[in-house]
């Protein structure tokens, strides 16, 4: 991606999430209380989060591969089954993978 | 701010400091995707809003287009709204503060205020401005730390920086997995985006997967 195509999506991110968040404090609350609005609302960030680790574990340009990132999601899995922190889930991932990476 | 019971304190502060600290995964997340230690701070100052920059900062790696990290970004982020709706009784704000209330709506904040109903209006108000700003502060300190970080580190294979990432979206999307349907969206998300993935340019899958959100959430079940 060029630089300026970056700048934009930082800009245009930034510009969109502040008018999100300001939208709830403008519009009346009947407005977004209609129940279809508001299940598929509840999925979306269940759906766009999974989305998002698959993507980034198991996915390079548009080919799935299993690669040293898979002992990392593992390790993170591990930890979050054992309820560990949210630092140590990153950082045993991170651990796990570039060990793999190293090993390999 | 006077008299905030010190229990609301308390969990504003250990909230701030907790969440604002993975902060440093989303500095070394930007860094490694290619944004500048100052466009990756500015995300965290301006967007602030953890899981948007996250998901904004993948789909640029991922090699996706400045739509789909946009989009992706601002899907996740419309929850923010449906919190927005639930403070704006609760705090009456109007003008300059309510631009301020507005930026520093997320999850977090939102949480603490709405956790503090049992000790009273007055500590639900201090619940928010107090998590709100500290998470602020925090988080973007923490970034500014995790991006220094990573550019001084390398590449972001050799330090496993390409399996944290991942392992944040996991550690955010396991908090929500509160029952079965739930998890079995995940899933089928998790499959739905695996099996578009040759098909869609690089990026575009994950603002797909909003289509099983659609897909399940149509009815009611």
């Amino acid at each position: 991606m060029s630089g300026s195509a970056m700048w934009v999506v930082l800009i245009a991110t930034s510009i969109l999430s502040f008018a999100i968040k300001l939208l709830g404090y403008l519009v009346p609350e009947r407005w977004l209380a209609n129940p279809r609005f508001q299940r598929i609302n509840a999925l979306v960030p269940i759906s766009l989060l999974s989305a998002l680790v698959v993507a980034q574990a198991f996915v390079v340009k548009t080919h799935v591969v299993i690669d040293h990132r898979l002992a990392g999601i593992a390790a993170a899995l591990a930890a979050l089954l054992v309820r560990a922190p949210f630092p140590v889930v990153v950082l045993s991932a991170a651990g796990a993978s570039a060990l793999v990476y190293h090993l390999h | 701010m006077p008299d905030v019971p010190r229990p609301t304190l308390r969990d504003s502060l250990s909230v701030s400091l907790t969440v604002g600290a993975y902060g440093v995964a989303f500095g070394a997340a930007g860094v490694a995707a290619g944004f500048s230690v100052l466009q990756t701070c500015l995300f965290s100052l301006l967007t602030f809003t953890g899981a948007s920059q996250f998901a904004a900062v993948a789909v640029v790696a991922s090699g996706g287009a400045a739509a789909s990290a946009v989009v992706a970004a601002s899907m996740l982020a419309t929850r923010n709204t449906l919190y927005g709706i639930q403070l704006a009784p609760l705090l009456r704000v109007r003008g300059l503060a309510r631009l301020g209330a507005a930026h520093i709506t997320i999850d977090e904040s939102t949480g603490v205020a709405l956790s503090q109903a049992p000790r009273g209006t007055a500590a639900m108000r201090a619940g928010f401005w107090l998590t709100g700003t500290g998470v602020f502060i925090f988080w973007n300190l923490f970034t500014l730390l995790g991006a220094l970080g990573a550019k001084a580190l390398g590449d972001p294979a050799s330090f496993g920086l390409d399996a944290a990432v991942p392992a944040a979206f996991l550690g955010l999307l396991w908090p929500r997995l509160e029952n079965n349907f739930l998890r079995f969206a995940a899933g089928a998300s998790m499959v739905f985006v695996l099996l578009i993935t040759p098909w869609l340019p690089a990026g575009l899958p994950i603002v797909t997967s909003t289509v099983v959100a659609v897909a399940l959430g149509w009815r009611h079940r």
